[in-house]
């Protein structure tokens, strides 16, 4: 392997062109976070992730990179469901252009699908799902159903 | 214009609940003074699934304040067999009518359905979610029975995973300062979003698997069905079930006061010998009924006529999402 190769490999873990990093995710969470960005390999995004990487805030963080992508105000709502540490990065030509924490949204609409078969979200009605969000969870604003552990497998796609 | 929708009894304060059990006890006491209130008004009634008893009353109350009452029939006679979906059958309902009660078998339906209406819409039960008018005569009925709100001890038992009966009253109580003990096999426990606000609200609560130790505290005994289809088997069913049936000997450990409610239909967790005991009210709780929707659609109504931009009177109002 010649030093060029290596400085290459270097730049694509470390740094993207365009895109979005989404770093200070607790460590573990960053295959909830692709699963949030509906990236399953076989979209061809260009992603990098690192899981565990030392840090000082959370011990332990995972770190997502997503190349030529900047995420949508309800994904990042949804991340910071499971990642309230989150600070989402937008890069352009390099550089990080704008940098904020996630923020917990009051309800998050259209992107979790209620898990109680009998919620009316679930038959063939015109209607969004909506859930509010709690302090430790979230709750379907039309059946009342609160959901707390597992998030990402009620994420809808 | 902005309207009154009854969704949920988490969004009535204990001021709306009051006004609406104040208004029921003025007409009751005098029915005439109401005959003619609403007679240009029409009430349209969307029943999704069997119901004798809420959809009666509903009708039987519009008629008593001089209006009329407009059903869609069953659901097989109806456009809904032919796969209209509810938001398209509550939206063209709501142009005929000026107010509209819903059943359905569906959690979150009514809440959907206020969504899409341009009248009030009131819940009269979203499967195994809220019925908000049958809690306001249960707390109609503790009151006329056990003299107030304040200060009771009520048991609830049966079905309270499921039963709506139960979500809505659990709820509403909190507005009060009572004290919940509710009273169930462990696979028929309160279901966590009732659970969680009951903790919210700092609600003194306590849960059973038996009736036996607790009822001789008992101001109130809201007893419900269990029924066959949450169990596996018979055999499950039977033996489960008939813990929690209650016959004139088990009331021999309740205090004389112990007033006994159900929501009705009763099938047999409450042996007809509870009938002749003092206990038993759940016959006149039914009758209630009427009063109590009376008063319901009575201040709807008036909210929806109200005008001078006040807050309407109950409810949760239309077109805001956030709760
Ligand atoms: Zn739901």
């Amino acid at each position: 392997m010649t030093d060029a190769a290596d400085v290459d490999h270097e730049l694509r873990v470390s740094k993207i062109r365009n895109g979005t990093v989404i770093d200070h995710v607790a460590g573990g969470g960053a295959l909830t976070v692709l699963a949030i960005l509906g990236i399953d390999g076989s979209t061809g995004a260009v992603v990098s992730v690192g899981m565990n990487v030392p840090s000082d805030r959370l011990g332990r963080k995972d770190v997502v990179k997503v190349e030529d992508r900047e995420l949508s105000q309800e994904e990042v709502d949804v991340i910071s469901l499971i990642a309230p540490a989150a600070t989402i990065n937008i890069v352009r030509e390099y550089d990080v252009v704008e940098k904020h924490r996630v923020e917990r949204p009051g309800t998050v609409e259209g992107v979790l699908s209620c898990p109680n078969h009998s919620c009316i979200t679930a038959a063939a009605e015109p209607v969004t799902s909506r859930f509010a969000v709690l302090d430790d969870g979230v709750r379907c604003v039309y059946c009342e159903t609160i959901v707390r552990e597992d998030l990402a497998a009620y994420i809808d796609v | 214009m902005d309207h009154d929708h009854v969704i949920s009894t988490r969004e009535l304060s204990r001021a709306a609940i009051e006004r609406v059990l104040d208004r029921a006890a003025e007409i009751a006491a005098d029915p005439g003074a109401v005959a003619d209130r609403h007679a240009d008004r029409v009430l349209g009634l969307c029943f999704f699934e069997p119901s004798t008893r809420t959809r009666m009353s509903f009708e039987a109350a519009i008629k008593r304040l001089g209006g009329d009452a407009i059903d869609m029939g069953g659901v097989d006679s109806s456009s809904v067999t032919k796969g209209e979906s509810l938001a398209d059958t509550v939206r063209v309902l709501s142009g005929y009518a000026d107010a509209l009660v819903l059943r359905h078998p569906s959690e979150g339906a009514a809440r959907m359905a206020s969504e899409f209406v341009s009248v009030p819409l009131i819940n009269a039960g979203d499967g195994a979610g809220q019925h908000p008018s049958q809690t306001l005569l249960d707390l109609y009925s503790m009151r006329e029975f056990a003299g107030g709100l304040d200060g009771l001890t009520v048991g609830i038992m049966g079905d309270l995973k499921y039963g709506r009966t139960v979500h809505s009253l659990a709820a509403a109580l909190t507005e009060f300062d009572a004290r919940q003990h509710f009273v169930s096999p462990e696979s028929l426990r309160l279901p966590r979003g009732v659970r969680y606000d009951l903790h919210e609200s700092g609600a003194r609560v306590r849960e059973h698997e038996s009736l036996e130790g607790v009822l001789g505290e008992l101001d109130v005994l809201y007893v419900t069905r269990i029924q066959r289809e949450r169990f596996p088997d018979e055999n499950e069913y039977r033996k489960v079930a008939g813990e929690y049936r209650i016959d004139a000997a088990t009331l021999e450990d309740a205090r004389a006061e112990c007033v006994v409610l159900h929501p009705l239909p009763r099938v047999d967790e409450i042996a007809p010998d509870v009938d002749d005991t003092p206990h038993a009210a759940y016959f006149e709780q039914a009758h209630n009924g009427v009063p109590v929707r009376m008063a319901l659609l009575d201040l709807l109504f008036d909210g929806a006529n109200g005008g001078n931009g006040e807050q309407s009177p109950i409810g949760s109002a239309g077109g805001g999402r956030d709760r």
